[in-house]
């Protein structure tokens, strides 16, 4: 909520503490790149951010549909800020479609910025309104700043040599323009950010920033409403350090470079391309300079046995798809699995089962990541809470992967994917490196000789002399490594390959309590993206004095191993989840615990308020 | 001078592993494996160098009998585990020994993207028109009307034609050979090794258990030169026991026939010569059926292009020299970054 700080001495800027805006059009209206834009300006201004991008599933829906409708949602404040926001201050709305889909979620008194130039008889019908919402009173409690964005635009643009349809493309620049006047953002980044991309488009280049110029002046020049103002947000006080703005999706790909480099190894990531999960093959295939070997495979099967080939042969085996494709390499992660290979599996989750909602988010895979499997296979399984955190979850299951010779599944979301953050940038060097030492002696090799302590078996890669061997999916003999049909071998070769997973808990963090007392009336007990929104919740309540915590899990298989004791620690469990309702069975399977399920399956992230009423009509005040 | 120690020679058995070999006793697999063990130790392969991947069936129990690197997979995806291998280190030599349900009906997709991309493979299909290992189901290259358990009137699918398959898959290197032509095999082997790229050998194989005898119009001693043809580049294309019939044009030029030399005014001029560069030629040979025609063994196509392996080593080689890595905390901090200081 836009909550009025103090008048400023900045100009006549009103200082506001923070500030939620979604911008909103048609797919084709360029509202990711705006909201991108708008972003990057936003953090070089020092304010704390998170957004949270809403886009359709098909690419160029037709044009003035609702359903063709892609938002962009941006919160950004003087102070730590954790989700998206809830519902916006302002809502930037490029035609009559983004206005029906989006007006629901402003509060009443909130602004509404509108491009009256597509407010055509057409577009108005298209939206599926009756009458014309400028004019029947379905905006009254609405401030409404209604400009003839088309026109302007295509005004500011008429010295650059463009035709009239590249003009009106600039459309959303000339928003941007609005956007960072209204709440004092430098153009500057976009500016050189436009130079960049269409550098040898010069033409394009200038209308761009033309038109992004013309709509900071109409902010500058123009009487608005009473109730519209210039702000400003001040800096967020942070933590100092150096900064810069991530998306998950990054994120992961550099945690795997790091994680690669910290053991020592080449990456080999084979990817087929599916929403939200291709960004991440894009991405690694841009850093080939850190010895990455990125192979676009003919399925999501052959994506997954190319890793597992590659990692037979000395390399860090790593695949990438969302929940369908995860679906599909699943028998070959069982081969992983029993040949005791190392894979790095990362699901961006997205809305299920089959194609379900591919753009929007879900974390409705966990039961595929912890169960979802034929026979008795056990694999390690961690969680992404925020986009930055992608980067540590993405070396861990590296980690866990190289020391204990195992598939690992890493669960990050089509949410986490693609929104971005602030992020301190953390120094790669003060992480502990976990170097792999292949097998070289031929003295006593056999493939399945194992670690003491991990229960790993020893990796001898082909190329080394004397130790040529074969494994495969069929059972093998604990002893010799040889194919065995033995029953009482079945037995001890599937108990170790749980042991050694179980093992893991020793040698993973103790479960910590983000946000409250380690005892207490309710523990919020929460996985993956709904990090923010908990943990905001959580932190109102306790403010408020309410006995709650928040304890959020990155470790989904193996648990730590005091998870049992803190839980024991509350007299209730809740945990709320993007599904309907998974991790509260595994808790309950494991622990015999309470817990109490919580869900929502919208394909939108929790918000803030609706987790806080959930925590308060459960605790007493 | 410097007298280099000789290394000792491999032997054909030393590319035998000490397990128990299990395929049913007269099976064509035995034929085969000694056919590799041979051409491997003509070759000198040094073990350490050498990984056999396989499938799921009967010949994916191949590896387990090679003394090299070796890889039992699952069912259909050994090209794909095979690409990856080969990609992380190109200086592997690998084998993949597939079946013809492995390669064809699971594995197809694999099979026809491992041949299009041209990754350096060399890719051994043991085609016995049959399903061994799940006890004798029809495959997709069973003769229609093959009975089966799964197809007790008879099966009433077409089959496919592996090596025509392959070639409309831009295949650069298609052979055939048979289980026990054991004269025939490590030449046509040999060849399929030193093609760099994706080389795919159809080996006939007998299923002495569920579809014996297959094949034995056209491999049977008494009638094989009669029956099929071996293919040699610059060689005309002649066969039969008395070395009078050839593979002439089409009297209308559209596709092939069968001639005899001495009838019909037809002399030894009118016999195409085998060239294995010629795409259109190969696809007719790989085609020819029993009885119009004799089958075709030999190396049908051979016409390199660069191998996947390589161009992917190329690339990441250009990108290496053109953006130098520099360290993880470098690729964190390139781009836009802001610094907060003490006390802003
Ligand atoms: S079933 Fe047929 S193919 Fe399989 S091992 Fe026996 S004879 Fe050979």
């Amino acid at each position: 909520m836009a909550t009025n700080v103090a008048s400023s001495g900045d100009g006549n800027r009103k200082a506001l503490d923070s500030v939620v805006i979604r911008f909103a059009g048609d797919s084709g209206d360029g509202m990711q790149l705006t909201g991108t834009q708008f972003t990057q300006s936003t953090a070089l201004m020092g304010n704390d951010l998170a957004t949270f991008p809403d886009f359709p599933a098909e690419i160029r829906a037709p044009a003035g549909t609702t359903f063709g409708v892609s938002a962009f949602q941006i919160n950004f404040a003087s102070y730590d800020i954790q989700t998206p926001g809830d519902d916006p201050d302002v809502l930037v709305a490029m035609n009559p479609a983004a206005l029906k889909v989006h007006l629901k979620d402003v509060p009443k008194g909130g602004t509404i910025i509108l491009n009256v130039d597509a407010f055509t008889d057409r577009n108005i019908a298209r939206a599926g309104y009756e009458e014309n919402p400028l004019e029947d009173g379905t905006l009254d409690n609405h401030v409404v700043i209604a400009i003839e964005i088309n026109k302007l635009t295509n005004a500011a643009v008429a010295e650059c040599d463009v035709t009239s349809k590249e003009a009106t493309r600039c459309k959303n620049f000339w928003a941007l323009g609005l956007m960072c006047w209204m709440y004092n953002r430098d153009r500057q980044p976009t500016v050189d950010w436009v130079n960049q991309r269409f550098g040898k488009l010069p033409n394009i280049a200038a209308a761009n920033i033309a038109a992004l110029n013309a709509g900071h002046a109409y902010g500058e020049t123009v009487e608005l409403p009473s109730g519209v103002e210039a702000y400003l947000v001040p800096k967020a006080d942070v933590q100092p350090g150096t900064y810069r703005a991530v998306t998950g999706t990054e994120a992961v790909a550099w945690g795997l470079v790091a994680g690669a480099k910290k053991a020592g190894l080449e990456i080999f990531l084979g990817s087929y391309p599916i929403t939200p999960a291709s960004a991440l093959l894009h991405t690694l295939t841009g850093l080939k300079q850190y010895g990455v070997t990125t192979f676009q495979a003919e399925d999501e099967i052959a994506a997954v046995c190319s890793a597992i080939g590659a990692a037979y042969a000395g390399s860090l085996g790593i695949t990438s798809s969302s929940g369908p494709g995860i679906a599909l390499k699943t028998e070959a992660i069982g081969l992983a699995l029993v040949t005791e290979l190392p894979l790095v599996v990362v699901n961006v989750q997205r809305g299920g089962p089959s194609t379900g909602l591919p753009t929007k988010t879900e974390q409705s895979d966990l039961f595929q990541a912890v169960y979802g499997r034929n026979a008795d296979t056990p694999l390690p399984v961690v969680a992404s809470r925020t986009a930055g955190d992608c980067f540590e979850t993405a070396i861990e299951a590296v980690r866990l992967a190289t020391k204990y010779m195992t598939p690992v599944i890493l669960l990050t979301d089509g949410f986490l994917a693609n929104s971005a953050e602030p992020w301190e940038i953390p120094d790669a060097d003060a992480i502990a490196d976990f170097p792999v030492k292949f097998r070289t002696d031929p003295e006593g090799f056999h493939p399945y000789l194992r670690d003491e302590k991990t229960l790993a078996r020893n990796w001898a890669i082909p190329g080394t002399p004397g130790l040529m061997h074969r494994i495969g999916g069929i059972e093998k003999d604990y002893d010799s490594g040889h194919i065995s049909y033995d029953s009482d071998n079945h037995h001890r070769m599937t108990k170790v390959r749980a042991a050694k997973i179980d093992g893991i808990a020793d040698d993973i963090p103790a479960q910590d309590v983000a946000t409250g007392e380690h005892r207490g009336e309710l523990a919020v007990v929460g996985w993956g993206s709904t990090f923010g929104a908990i943990n905001q919740a959580v932190g109102r309540c306790v403010k408020d004095g309410l006995s709650v915590s928040h304890i959020h899990l990155r470790h989904i298989h193996p648990f730590p191993k005091n998870l049992d004791d803190l839980l024991s620690g509350f007299e209730k469990v809740m945990v709320p989840e993007m599904n309907n309702g998974q991790l509260v069975h595994v808790l309950r399977d494991k622990f015999l615990v309470d817990a109490e399920s919580i869900t929502q399956i919208t394909g939108q992230p929790f918000k803030v308020s609706t987790l806080e009423r959930e925590i308060r009509s459960r605790v007493e005040g | 001078m410097n007298v280099e120690t000789p290394v000792e020679a491999l032997k054909p058995n030393d590319y035998a592993s000490d397990q128990e070999v299990r395929w049913c006793p007269g099976c064509g697999d035995y034929a085969i494996i000694k056919g590799v063990h041979r051409t491997l130790a003509e070759l000198q392969i040094p073990l350490e160098k050498l990984v056999f991947f396989s499938g799921i069936g009967c010949a994916a129990r191949f590896p387990y009998y090679m003394a090299s690197y070796g890889f039992h997979t699952i069912h259909g995806r050994a090209p794909a585990l095979a690409t990856g291998a080969k990609l992380a280190n190109p200086d592997l030599d690998i084998w993949v020994v597939m079946g013809d349900g492995d390669a064809l009906s699971i594995g197809g997709n694999h099979t026809m993207h491992a041949i299009r991309r041209n990754v350096d493979l060399n890719l051994l299909l043991f085609n016995n028109e049959i399903y061994g290992l799940t006890k004798g189901q029809y495959s997709p290259t069973s003769q229609l009307g093959t009975r089966s358990p799964s197809t007790p009137q008879g099966s009433i699918d077409a089959p496919l034609t592996p090596l025509s398959l392959a070639l409309g898959a831009n295949a650069r290197f298609v052979a055939r050979t048979f289980d026990t032509n054991q004269k025939h095999m490590p030449g046509v082997l040999k060849a399929a090794h030193a093609h760099k790229g994706a080389s795919l050998v159809e080996i006939i194989q007998n299923c002495i258990v569920y579809n014996d005898g297959a094949f034995d119009g056209w491999t049977d001693k008494k009638v094989v030169s009669d029956n099929s043809i071996m293919v040699e580049h610059g060689k005309p294309l002649i066969f039969g026991a008395d070395e009078n019939k050839g593979i002439a044009m089409a009297e209308d030029g559209f596709g092939i026939r069968v001639v005899t030399i001495g009838e019909d005014g037809i002399t030894e001029d009118d016999v195409l010569v085998h060239d294995e560069q010629n795409k259109m030629l190969a696809m007719m040979l790989a085609d020819m059926k029993q009885p119009e025609f004799p089958v075709a063994l030999g190396v049908l196509f051979n016409n390199p292009a660069k191998a996947y392996d390589e161009a992917v080593h190329e690339q990441l080689a250009e990108v290496k020299e053109k953006t130098p890595a520099g360290t993880v905390n470098e690729m964190l901090r390139k781009g836009r970054t802001w610094t907060v200081s003490e006390g802003a």
